[in-house]
């Protein structure tokens, strides 16, 4: 069953054509990983998915839902897609229970007691009980991320979106991360990744897409595109970024 | 002839009914200012054109004339209007009759024209405080399904407040000194109350000091309050 379904998705920053055309389908409990260059469209990819891009052309389904339509509910089909940024975005006026809790209590308007107990969980799962009261300024880049994945989570979405999750963090850091994105895709999480983690795409991603230029270029398992990538971009990229 | 501090000393409660007006006056005009410039700001920076036009209206025009002439639009400029909407209201609705006067009270005008002149300043410091704060945080925001109202109010105002503290500080202090302009209505402010004493007293070096450090007492207390409330709301630690 395919949960996110792309048409012809073409995305212009004035003259800029960082979109060209992407067809593709994201079926429900799939790990698809996209990877390519700097530059490549690949965030703006995933911008488009919950619209915080609005795509120049083309139409985006979620779960049959026309996201481009432009009378959508945007806000009702964002709560079901999860998304964590580069640079965490955590609100640094709210401790880290309030951070998770806050979009549970305005938009789903769960009671207090409910909403705490989802964040002590998810807490947990992601390995910071110990920092209900801290302040995102008082946490380390690797903790924050991971508050950041505990508080998509807390709404409950059927999506996750990781944009370049690692991306801002420092070396050390990147393990824990990736850890807690790997316990969320045995668990059957439907995730969407850019990364530029190239073990991490061939260990968790069910398919992998490259892009380059605003196109997708090859498309297949972790095995085909990088063990036997076929097009020359792709191979070019690989030996790039894995020597 | 008394001496200068006996004359001072003399003089200071007249004075100091002065300082409650100057403080009523700012205090009230900042108070509404800052309503109005909640609006003000969100409105420069709305999606709506109209909304946008009035703000930026509303902006330019006040802070590109004299609060002076505000003033003076408000006390003398307004009454005939009034007197002449009472007529019209009266002749041709057969509604009324009004009060005969039109005269707006010294204090009202002081306090509309003070108003609206703070509230447009406050418009742009709020617009800069709200474009202050990072993209990152109305997109993380909208991401958990939030609405653009609910991110406003409930992710970047309070972040734009904490930062507009150290501004909007400096405005209530700017205020407070022009109100010393309200000695042009007649309006009993501090101002006006020092230059009745020299009147009397004709010894204006003294009593202009006075009132000169009655002023910087009250800033500086504005300066220290500010200071106070910055390290209250951790303005520069991380919450």
């Amino acid at each position: 069953m395919e949960i996110i379904k792309v048409r012809n998705l073409v995305k212009n920053f004035g003259n800029l054509e960082v979109l060209r055309g992407i067809n593709m389908d994201v079926a429900e409990r799939e790990k698809l990983v996209i990877i390519g260059p700097s530059g490549s469209g690949k965030s703006t990819l995933l911008r488009c998915l919950n619209l915080l891009e609005e795509p120049t052309g083309g139409t985006i389904e979620f779960a049959g839902i026309n996201v481009t339509d432009p009378e959508a509910n945007l806000p009702k089909i964002r709560e079901e897609i999860g998304m964590v940024f580069q640079s965490f975005n955590l609100f640094p006026h709210k401790n880290v229970m309030e951070n998770i809790t806050m979009a549970p209590l305005i938009v789903k308007k769960k009671e207090p007691p409910e909403a705490m107990e989802i964040a002590l969980s998810l807490l947990e799962k992601v390995g910071l009980s110990d920092k209900v009261e801290s302040y995102p300024g008082e946490l380390s880049g690797g903790q924050q991320q991971r508050v950041a994945i505990a508080r998509a989570l807390a709404m409950q979405p059927r999506v996750m979106l990781f944009d370049e999750p690692t991306s801002a963090l420092d070396p050390e850091m990147v393990g824990e991360v990736l850890d807690v994105m790997g316990d969320l895709a045995r668990e059957g999480m439907t995730m969407v990744v850019v990364t530029h983690e190239m073990k991490f795409a061939q260990e968790i991603g069910d398919r992998v897409i490259f892009m380059d230029e605003g196109l997708i270029i090859e498309e297949g398992t972790p095995h085909q595109l990088f063990a036997e990538p076929k097009n020359k971009r792709t191979r070019s990229f690989l030996t790039r970024v894995m020597p | 002839m008394p001496n200068s501090l006996d004359l001072i000393i003399q003089s200071l409660p007249f004075l100091l009914t002065g300082v409650l007006q100057t403080l009523k006056v700012t205090l009230i005009a900042v108070a509404i200012g800052c309503v109005l410039g909640l609006f003000g700001g969100m409105g420069r920076l709305s999606n709506n054109r109209f909304s946008r036009a009035l703000a930026t209206c509303y902006v330019d025009f006040v802070r590109g004339t004299p609060l002076l002439v505000q003033l003076f639009i408000v006390y003398f400029g307004l009454p005939p209007v009034i007197q002449q909407f009472k007529a019209f209201l009266e002749t041709s609705f057969a509604l009324g009759p009004f009060t005969s006067t039109s005269h707006i009270p010294a204090f009202v005008a002081a306090v509309v024209a003070c108003s609206i002149n703070s509230g447009a300043y406050v418009s742009e410091i709020f617009r800069a405080g709200i474009q202050s704060i990072e993209k990152g945080q109305r997109e993380a925001a909208l991401s958990l399904g939030m609405t653009p109202k609910q991110a406003m109010r409930h992710i970047i105002l309070p972040q734009a407040v904490r930062r507009v503290v150290p501004p909007l500080g400096n405005e209530f202090i700017a205020m407070l000194k022009d109100t010393s302009l309200l000695i042009c209505i007649g309006y009993a402010e501090l101002t006006r109350q020092g230059q009745l004493i020299i009147g009397t007293t004709f010894r204006p070096f003294e009593i202009w000091f006075a009132v000169a450090f009655l002023y910087l007492i009250m800033t500086l207390s504005i300066s220290r309050l500010v200071d106070f409330t910055e390290r209250r709301l951790g303005i520069n630690g991380n919450h």
